[in-house]
């Protein structure tokens, strides 16, 4: 029994792994999670309409060809995650450098401003750009969202930052050092380049975050994907097709982001 | 350049990492042209010494002056002397993100803002001169340890360096790789450029050395002229550390 116990393991796992079992089993798990969902809204008497959906991303009339609303909304947490993103770098790059700076005053600020970013929660951080510093600087929504996001995710930033620059070798600043560079040098020309392959991945991971992070910003009405989206359930009660497209649309765009990173990793890495 | 025959002034240095005393009472005068070779057991504070000449550590006590100019954390000569002092170390420390040309031409142009192509004219001498023209194009990792110490080499001398540092340079070599940078060292103690040399290689010392160091604890031991010091060395210590590396 003993010898073959995990023979028969072996051969039933095998049989798991086989081509059509796997492609049925998925089916199966995937048929019953769509199932169940369907049950459920039938079952509250839920209304289907996911052929009125389409106008939403596109129209075509006699006027010509229009992009719909959630297409608009893309656009606008695209545009506004790239400015965020833009913006958490420098400062992320600046606090990261500040604390690496080996001056007391240069850590102890960039600690105070990481610790007081990461204990918060951001819809937090959000009503206090948007209703404290935003009447007290004149923000308008958009502008409070932009810093919002890029001060919550320079925190995050920061730390991927110094994780990059800490994990290249000492000797490289000794090397750089001793053929009289000065320390703006070896970090320009010697030690960024080398750390990038350190920042690349947890730096996808936090596009993917801000972006997903950015719907926050609905909760003070700037138009962008969830907010379109709330928009439009309150205009036509469609929540179950709404949510679900939406959720499609930020998956689709954060996937397309990893796959393309990943892509971009392997080039790299062949040539170093 | 007021004295103009004195290269290395080391007077009184005392070197402390928190509590621990890596250097006591270091005095040491190096000449233009003259080839030192600093040896000793491990942890003698050889490496410190060195390190200590070109500002990668900085000395408690005691003054250092280089070629005119005072060693001092955060004096404004200090990145016109790194020029003037050419470091090899023992882990090459080659950029490895740059092709060989390129680790070679960085510091010129970015650092003394010279053009491109005189660079690399400078660049693919001192490749000549260490006999590997032809890996110019490839990165360090493509290169065996001794052709990568080799480069580096190359790298300290296109900084037109009058003074080379050499930081165990062989003790990180596969055993077939250490004569190949040896010889290279010997040719270039023979252009008459200022070397000081830590290093375990007793044959080299013999072959290139005008003065022989003698480190143990942080402190100098022995000063001698190689002939004394290898037949006749004064202090006992000294005796026995060469009588263990020289019997194998």
């Amino acid at each position: 029994m003993a010898a073959r116990a995990p023979n028969g393991a072996k051969k039933f796992r095998a049989f798991m792994n086989s081509v059509p079992v796997s492609v049925a089993l998925y089916l199966l798990v995937i048929g019953m999670i769509i199932w169940s969902a369907y049950s459920g809204a039938q079952s509250m008497g839920y209304n289907w309409q996911w052929y009125r959906m389409p106008q939403y991303f596109y129209t075509l009339t006699d006027d010509g060809f229009q992009w719909g609303e959630i297409m608009i909304g893309l656009v606008k947490t695209i545009q506004l995650s790239v400015t965020a993103f833009f913006f958490a770098t420098v400062l992320g790059l600046l606090v990261a450098l500040l604390r690496l700076s080996g001056l007391v005053i240069g850590t102890a600020v960039a600690v105070a401003f990481l610790e007081f970013v990461r204990n918060m929660p951001i819809l937090v951080l959000l009503y206090l750009f948007y209703y404290v510093l935003g009447p007290v600087f004149k923000l308008d929504r958009y502008t409070a969202s932009v810093m919002c996001l890029a001060v919550f995710h320079a925190a995050l930033i920061s730390e991927i930052f110094r994780a990059g620059i800490n994990a290249v070798p000492k000797g490289q600043w000794e090397g750089a050092t001793s053929i009289g560079m000065s320390k703006g040098q070896a970090y320009r020309y010697i030690v960024l380049p080398q750390s990038v392959k350190f920042m690349l991945p947890p730096m996808t991971g936090e596009v993917v975050h801000l972006i997903k992070s950015s719907a926050i910003v609905s909760v003070i009405a700037v138009a962008e994907l969830t907010t379109i989206g709330r928009n439009l359930i309150s205009d036509t009660y469609m929540s179950f097709e709404i949510w679900f497209t939406i959720a499609a649309v930020y998956m689709v765009v954060t996937l397309a982001l990893s796959i393309g990173v990943s892509r971009l990793e392997k080039k790299y890495a062949v040539q170093t | 350049m007021v004295q103009n025959d004195t290269m290395i002034s080391v007077s009184k240095v005392d070197k402390f990492y928190d509590d621990f005393q890596a250097l006591t009472d270091v005095s040491l005068t190096v000449k233009q042209g003259e080839r030192v070779v600093i040896c000793g057991p491990s942890g003698s504070g050889k490496s410190t010494l060195i390190r200590c000449f070109n500002g990668l550590e900085f000395h408690n006590a005691g003054t250092i002056v280089i070629d005119g100019i005072e060693v001092e954390e955060g004096s404004k000569g200090l990145r016109r002397l790194r020029q003037e002092v050419g470091m090899v170390f023992q882990q090459f420390n080659l950029f490895p993100h740059l092709t060989i040309l390129e680790n070679l031409t960085i510091g010129p142009m970015k650092v003394q803002k010279i053009s491109r192509a005189e660079a690399e004219k400078r660049a693919r001498t001192y490749l000549e001169r260490v006999h590997i023209p032809e890996q110019a194009d490839k990165y360090p990792a493509q290169l065996s340890g001794g052709q990568q110490q080799r480069v580096a080499i190359a790298r300290s001398l296109c900084m037109q360096t009058r003074i080379m540092l050499f930081d165990e340079p062989t003790s990180a070599l596969d055993p077939e790789m250490i004569n190949e940078v040896l010889d290279v060292m010997v040719e270039l103690a023979s252009t008459g450029i200022t070397m000081v040399c830590v290093t375990h290689e007793m044959g080299f010392a013999r072959k290139v050395a005008d003065t022989m160091v003698f480190m143990e604890a942080g402190r100098i031991v022995e000063t001698a002229p190689p002939e004394k010091f290898f037949t006749n060395p004064e202090s006992e210590r000294c005796k026995m550390f060469l009588s263990q590396i020289l019997d194998h």
